[in-house]
Parts: C-alpha cells; structure tokens; sequence
C-alpha cells in the first residue's frame, strides 16, 4: 500500500506543522488536538465514476479534525425543514417592537420597503400577484420556506450591525413580518417546532433544474433559426 | 481607401453593410496616418531621452494616461458596501482581467481578513470533518486555469423597455477573465470523505452578510477551484481574499468569496439568495431555481458607445464571447441589423469557460448600420433573440440575460445602443 504509506507519512508532517503553529492561531475553538485526529486515514476515495474531468491531484492530507463543539459554534445555517433552528421563541408582538427599533429605518413601514418609500428590501404584501403582469416580490409573496428567514436575518441582518441579534429577537421578527399578510396569526410565537410549520403562500411556485444541469439559459440550438 | 489582401476591395466582403472576410486586413495606408508624433517633429529628442527616467518600484503602477481606466461605480449607493462595480470592457483589449479593474459585487462590505487566521471547515455529510488552514493550503497541489466569471444579473439593463445609453463596460461589465490558480475542491472533498448521502455543498463567506449558497455537489466534484491566486498574485480583497470559491461557467454569486465553511448536505438549504434573489422567475409565475450555468453569450466592444468612429473607411469590429457550456464555437456578425452575417476571427487560444477576443474588418461606407453579434458554443447553442428572451421570463426578471445586443452607428459615427 504505498499509497497509504504517503499519506502516513505526509500526515505526520502535517501534525508536525501544526504543532509549531503559535497558540493563539490554534485558539480557535473548531480544532481539536492534532493527537485526537487518527481517523484522517484509511477511508475510502471518491469512486472515479463520480468526477468530472481530470481526476484530482492527491493531496497531502493537511486537514485537522474538527470537533463537534467547533463546528457548532461556526455552523449558523438553517436548514429549510428548520434543521439547526435554535431553542429559544418569539411573539408578534415582540417582533413588532424589535422590527420598530432594528428594520423599520430601512424597510419601511410594516416592512414595505421602496413601495412604502424606504430604500431595503420589501419584506412584506403582494402575496398572489407573482404570475400577474406586475408581480410583487417579497419574503411573504414569493419565498417558498420560512426557515431560511430565520437563517438570514440572523447571519446579515441588521446590515450595520449583523449578528447583534438574540435568537428570541429573530424568532419575533420573523413572526412579526409573516403576521403582516396573515401567515401567521397576531398572536402567534414561533419557536424550532412552530416555525418549520408554517406554510409559505408560493410553496409550490419553483422548478428546480436538476434534470436540465443547472441550466436554464434560453440558448436556441442552430436548427431552431 | 483601404484596401485589402487577395482579389482586393469588393471580392472580399462576405456581408452586407460592408463586412469583409475574417482574414482580410490593411495593406498599406495606416503608417503614414500614424507618423505625427516625436519622430515627425524632427531636431531635438524627446524630452524622454534627454534625462534619467523615474525610479524602481516594489509594486508598479500603470501609466498616468491610463488612470482614467476606472471601474463603473454605481451612481447611487443606499448601503455603501452593497452593490457592485463593473469592469470597463470597453476599454479595455484582449481578454483578461486587470486585478483592479475586476468587477466587484459585494452584499455587505469587503472584510478585512488575516489569512494566518483563516481557515475553512468541511463538515456535514463527511466521515470526518476537517479544518484546512490557509497556510496548508498553499502545500496542496495547484492548478491554474485562465476563466470568466460573470454576474448572473449581468446585462440585466436589457429589460429596459427603452435602451439605455450607456457604455458597454455600464451594460455588461460584472463579467471579467483571469488566471485563477488553487486547489481543487474534489481533493479536499475527497480527504473529508463523502458519505453517500451527500448531494449538495453549502458554501459561506466570512464576510458581513454571512453569503452563502447551496451548490449541486456533482459541480463542486467537477472542475471547482478553492482560488487562492488571481493572475498571479494572491488574489485581492475585493475578490475574496485569502480564497474563494471558483466554479467555472457558473453564476458569479455562487463562487463564495472569502470562503469559511463548506458543508455536504442531502438538499439545498433553500437559502434567501438562492431563492428570493438568483432565482428567474417565468411569465407564468413558476420560478426556476439553481439556473446555475451561464449562457452562450457576445457583445461588441469595438465601436461600442463612447467610442464612436472617426470617419469612413476600414474598422475592425471587435468584441468578447464566452460560454459556461465549454468553448466558444463562432462568432458571426452583423452590419445591417441581422438580415445578413459574417464570421468573426477567434484569437487563439480558444479556452474553455474562458472569454473568447473576435474581430471582423469593416469597410464603413459612412452611412447609419447596426452591429450586432451572435455566439455559437461547442454544444451547438446560440444566443436568443432579445424578444424571444422576454417572452420566456416574467417582467422585471434580470438575471441570464444572454440576448443578442446590437448597437447603432449613425452617419456622423455617433453610437449609441438601440434594440434590434
């Protein structure tokens, strides 16, 4: 197995590298010990079948073994079934007066930006009108999950201050803005369970290209001139 | 007049409006015309060769008569570090990139990153998660490829019902062409360890908007590029520095910069700029979502408006074509508003995913033309009609606009952009 004795060997040059890296550099809460890293060998490659193009140089297998703890603490994303949703909950009502001091400057009145003169997105309105001639793109008209609300105004929102937030903060928010058009009662508090359940009006309102490869592009073929 | 090669003047035009074969060219007439300068002055050098010139430097600056080269800056900025710049194609020749000159396109600012403190996480659907540091990167085997990247909201100004006159760089500058060099991410997607679950890789910046985006894993398994290198130097701020993700052919939005964290899933996180943002919608409401790969796609830069010709008589047109399929095929173009059409001259090499520089001499007669180009890649596909564009998308929709584009020449050699 030489190939296994390559990498053996270039994996202990990688611990050896890491063990001189200064102490603050190695901080970061994501790695583990070099030591608790054995099991970087001996899995299996990628099958050739499943690469496009040329195959991949072989790599000298620097990588070092992420800890759960670390990974949790960098891994903010939501998934659209609610996957990674924290604890923690927020009410209409709550999400009212957050919306008031952290969003309205930018997207306006109840949340309906340029329309409602504000210069940020529109959040809120036009739900039923994106097959009309005019359609009104906004969070409740057109976004097919909620979930992935939580996700961004969590990681970008508000732009001046991103990740200011407190998760309760968020949960009030999103509650607050689908409240508007009524796709969630007033009195509504989400939380990790609630929020998932929530059905977005345009749900059913995309085509995904996996068949077409990702390509949706109107290119006529030379037959059709 | 010019003249041209072979049988000579009329025997060589392949087009109407005054198109002349690919290979014709200037026989004689243009030293002449040339000849004003120092060396005509005649006596006394010039003052270039009569004192030392400027000093060494450790990073050189280009010539102060170019400095007016600039990226297009928006003219209204809401949220300074949002938005984008364009590259100035029109003034620029061949086909790559200068590094200050590349387009830019931020969602909240340009961070300020030390790489001896960045790393990225692969994790998810791994047998074993893994944190890659910058420094480790660099002993990983590189490979280079000269490649465009392109806005998928570029050309977007086209859905104006009337068009508007600006220059080409304003039109379709979030498009730019450089050699990225790095490593591939099938070989750090390889040391991690698939599990088979695994279909999509959701990769984020670690920039003020936390961008992120879900990608298909069979592209990410393909010819993606962890850049770290652009042109050579280590690739700028502006671009993602340390490294960015580089996903040839496709969308702009989807090759994250500053790239932090990439993560194997089983479906996309549906995610808000996958979504409500980079998604097309269709006139019949529906929207399609992950329209990833970019379009076959042309446009003339030479004359373009803003640089509008001096006189009749012999021009070259010239301009850029790329595809996110593979190679450009041809080029053909028009002077007479696509009732007829020539092909274009390709310079070499002819790149995969890369831009493609065409040119076609043009006898002027002097009279109003329209010049409009049209780009046929190696699977055959052609670009569309402007009309047969908007008729597939819903009003307003921007992003993948690889329409036809034409300009007008008027008599006095005025051009302006018009639709054809």
């Amino acid at each position: 197995m030489p190939d296994l004795r390559r990498a053996t060997l270039l994996l202990a040059a990688g611990l050896l590298a890491a063990s001189a890296l200064s102490a603050a550099s190695l901080g970061a809460p994501i790695l583990s010990t070099p030591a608790s890293g054995t099991p970087a060998l001996g899995g299996p490659a990628l099958s050739a079948p499943t690469l496009g193009g040329s195959a991949p140089a072989a790599g000298p297998r620097l990588g070092r073994p992420a800890t759960p703890a670390g990974i949790a603490a960098i891994d903010i994303s939501i998934g659209a079934d609610g996957a990674g949703l924290p604890k923690g909950s927020g009410s209409v009502a709550e999400g009212r007066v957050s919306f008031a001091a952290r969003c309205l400057a930018c997207h306006g009145e109840a949340g309906l930006g340029p329309d409602g003169g504000a210069v940020a997105d529109r959040l809120t309105g036009g739900v039923g009108t994106i097959a009309s001639p005019r359609p009104i793109r906004s969070v409740a008209s057109y976004w097919p999950y909620a979930p992935p609300l939580f996700d961004y105004i969590r990681r970008a929102m508000p732009l001046d201050s991103p990740q200011s937030l407190s998760d309760d903060e968020v949960y009030g928010l999103v509650a607050y803005l689908l409240s508007v058009d009524g796709i969630v009662g007033r009195n509504a508090r989400l939380d990790a369970k609630s929020l998932p359940r929530v059905a977005m009006p345009n749900r059913g309102g995309f085509v995904e290209l996996i068949p077409r490869q990702f390509d949706g592009n109107l290119d006529r073929t030379i037959r059709d001139r | 007049m010019a003249r041209t090669t072979g049988n000579g003047g009329e025997d060589e035009r392949v087009a109407g409006g005054g198109l002349l074969h690919r290979r014709a060219f200037l026989a004689t007439g243009a030293l002449s015309m040339g000849a004003l300068g120092t060396i005509a002055r005649g006596g006394t050098p010039p003052a270039s060769m009569a004192a030392p010139g400027g000093p060494l430097s450790g990073y050189g600056a280009r010539a102060s008569a170019s400095d007016t080269i600039q990226r297009r800056l928006p003219a209204r900025i809401d949220f300074p570090g949002t938005g984008s710049s364009r590259t100035p194609l029109d003034r620029l020749e061949g086909t790559i990139t200068p590094n200050g000159l590349h387009f830019e396109r931020h969602h909240n600012g340009i961070p300020d990153i030390d790489p001896l403190a960045h790393d990225v996480l692969v994790h998810g659907l791994v047998q074993r998660p893994l944190v890659f540091r910058y420094e480790d990167l660099l002993r990983y085997p590189m490979e280079s490829r000269i490649l465009f990247l392109e806005c998928s909201g570029n050309s977007g100004a086209l859905n104006a019902v009337k068009p508007a006159q600006v220059d080409a760089g304003r039109l379709n500058g979030l498009l730019s062409c450089a050699e990225w060099t790095g490593v591939r991410l099938s070989t750090l997607l390889d040391e991690a360890g698939l599990l088979p679950e695994a279909r999509w890789v959701q990769a984020e910046g670690a920039d003020a908007s936390g961008h992120v985006r879900s990608i298909p894993l069979d592209l990410c398994l393909d010819d993606a590029l962890i850049a770290l290198f652009q042109n050579g130097e280590p690739i700028r701020p502006e671009q993602g520095f340390p490294m960015r993700l580089f996903l040839p052919g496709i969308e702009g939005n989807a090759s994250v910069k500053w790239l932090r964290r990439l993560k194997l899933m089983a479906k996309p996180a549906y995610s808000r700029e996958e979504t409500s943002k980079y998604s097309d919608l269709l006139r019949d409401g529906r929207a399609e979502l992950f329209s990833l790969r970019m379009g076959v796609k042309s446009v003339i830069l030479k004359p373009s408006l803003g640089l509008d010709l001096r006189g009749p008589g012999y021009q070259e047109i010239s301009g850029l074509a790329w595809t996110g399929r593979g190679r450009i095929r041809s080029v053909e173009v028009s002077a007479d508003g696509g009732k007829s059409w020539a092909e274009a001259a390709l310079t070499e090499p002819v790149l995969s995913k890369a831009l493609t520089r065409f040119r076609i001499p043009w006898q002027w007669d002097g009279g109003p033309a329209t010049l409009m180009s049209r780009a046929t890649d190696e699977t055959g596909a052609t670009q569309p009609l402007r009309a047969d564009w908007l008729a597939k998308y819903a009003p307003g929709q921007g992003y993948h606009n690889n329409s036809i584009q034409s300009w007008h020449v008027d008599a006095a050699g005025r051009v302006s952009h018009i639709y054809a």
